[in-house]
């Protein structure tokens, strides 16, 4: 492994993303990407008591997904995070898979922390096998953040929806699969937002800061990639973004400018306001569409880049602005 | 360890300097610092008005003919019911207030329950907060949401969460407006 630039690892022997699973609830299965995830729920319960053990639920049925069809690779680490208080659906989850475990936070840039770290043990030796996995829960994200689920709040326009989802992806050194070419941690931006209802706009500074960081470390430009995938930006935050890269230089088109959140939603015929956001709304897309796309040859060379908004409902409370973050992994097919 | 030695270690140890919240408060920034932040602020400013222009317009007006018709037609609906007290059930006219309260605590309890209230609230906005109504699904939807962490410390501990606010911001205002009462009508209260 070799740092280039100011932030961007390049692996030297890249390893593969040789599987990965996604699940969803109910919302998401009405959604454009339906047929993409390889469990659906019919309702946010997912046969549990309450909606935290739904959660969890969820990242144990996507882990068992991606380990019931490779059998015969022994985990070494299993790098989990969520969006819940002292990451507990992660935690369960490993309770079960009895691996090695490394909880990790990093609110919705989790899904790319946590390929990135996988894809960085497995290129250093430290692991032959490693899994990223991450998941997140609209009523387990409404109660920790904002309001009781039931509860007559009226959600602004530039609100977005929470995915219910859980993604794990399977990273090894060798096998089939697209290669985990380099990743580009992100640092923190805060541009000053404090509105946790504006997440897509808190979020985009920390996505433009990675992307051209990205394109300056590597000495590249957005010719390079089939497509420039941002994890959970919602429609406001993701034209934010596109603005932000634009006065830097960097002019990308909407069709290799996408965004999970805009993708998972049928935003027209679905109440999700900006579009979807959570941890396992960038991992299901991921490990659900777009992994099957690489597979197919269709996508040669992505670069996805997941943001994560990193207040707690106790900063925002005191009048902190929100600290932003955004993590790139570059995945080649 | 000898004797001499340790004797030795605690006389080279330097006490740790503290400081106090004062002394942090008042210290001096360098000009770079003072600049750094200025410039942070700017581009925070510009940022603000950025974000500003692409965050989508929010229906302001509309929002409040919504919320006007929806709160309005609950207290018809209430009113109607109040008559219905009187009319068909004998309720002195000053005592109907009561079992109006409690069926519009009732059905709005049960729209909570149901998982239709949210819906109705996002169309209607402060339509749906008006005191009753608003109230009773605070307290329900609280209750129901901490369900899971048992009796007394999930309902019991966290169904005031949001309507707890309202009791004493009301309680308080009421003490003063009482206040302002008593000195102007001077104690015929």
């Amino acid at each position: 492994m070799q740092k280039h630039g100011k932030q961007t690892w390049v692996f030297s022997t890249p390893p593969k993303l040789i599987d990965g699973a996604a699940v969803a609830g109910p919302d998401e299965g009405k959604g454009p990407l339906a047929h993409d995830f390889d469990l659906l729920y019919a309702d946010l319960w997912a046969g549990e008591k309450s909606f935290e053990l739904a959660e969890k639920k969820m990242m144990q049925d996507a882990c068992d997904t991606v380990l019931k069809r490779n059998q015969d690779k022994p985990i070494d680490f299993f790098i989990a995070g969520d969006l819940l208080d002292q990451i507990i659906s992660s935690s369960f989850t490993a309770r079960e898979l009895q691996v090695p475990y490394l909880g990790i936070f990093g609110a919705c840039s989790t899904s790319m922390l946590g390929l990135a770290l996988a894809a960085f043990l497995v290129d250093s030796g430290a692991a032959k096998y490693a899994l990223a996995a991450t998941s997140s829960h609209n009523n387990t994200a409404e109660k920790q953040f904002r309001y009781p689920n039931e509860y007559g709040a009226q959600k602004p326009p530039e609100s977005q929806y929470t995915v219910s989802a859980a993604g794990a992806g399977l990273v090894a050194a060798s096998g089939s699969g697209p290669r985990i070419t380099g990743a580009t941690m992100g640092k923190i931006v805060d541009m000053g937002i404090s509105d946790p209802n504006n997440m897509g706009a808190a979020m985009a500074p920390a996505a433009a800061d990675t992307i051209y960081q990205h394109f300056q470390d590597l000495q590249l430009t957005p010719d390079a990639y089939d497509l420039i995938i941002t994890g959970d930006l919602g429609q406001v935050g993701h034209e934010i973004t596109k603005e932000l890269l634009q006065q830097k230089g960097i002019v990308l088109n909407d069709q290799q400018f996408v965004d999970c959140g805009l993708l998972i939603y049928d935003r027209e015929t679905q109440p999700v306001f900006s579009g979807g956001s959570g941890c396992g709304c960038c991992a299901s897309v991921l490990y659900g569409h777009f992994l099957k796309r690489l597979q197919r040859r269709e996508l040669k060379k992505i670069l996805v880049v997941a943001t994560g908004a990193l207040m707690s409902p106790l900063s925002y409370q005191q009048k902190e602005t929100i600290p932003a973050i955004a993590h790139g992994v570059v995945l080649e097919g | 360890m000898t004797e001499q030695n340790e004797k030795a270690a605690r006389e080279e140890k330097q006490p740790v300097k503290m400081v106090t919240s004062e002394e942090i408060k008042n210290q001096p920034q360098t000009i770079e610092q003072e600049m750094q932040q200025k410039q942070k602020q700017q581009e925070q400013q510009q940022y603000a008005a950025l974000a500003k222009e692409k965050n989508p317009p929010r229906p302001v007006f509309l929002n409040c003919v919504k919320a006007f018709v929806i709160g309005g037609l609950i207290c018809v609906f209430g009113e109607f019911l109040r008559q219905m007290f009187i009319n068909y059930f004998g309720f002195p006219v000053k005592e109907a207030a009561n079992p109006t309260v409690a069926v519009l605590i009732i059905i709005s309890i049960t729209l909570t329950g149901l998982g239709l209230y949210d819906k109705i609230a996002q169309f209607a906005g402060a339509g749906t907060a008006v005191p009753i109504t608003g109230f009773a699904n605070s307290m329900s939807s609280a209750a129901i949401e901490h369900r899971t962490e048992g009796l007394v410390l999930g309902v019991g501990c966290n169904m005031f969460k949001l309507a707890g606010s309202v009791i004493v911001f009301g309680v308080v205002s009421a003490f003063f407006v009482a206040l302002i009462k008593y000195f102007i009508m001077g104690g015929n209260l």
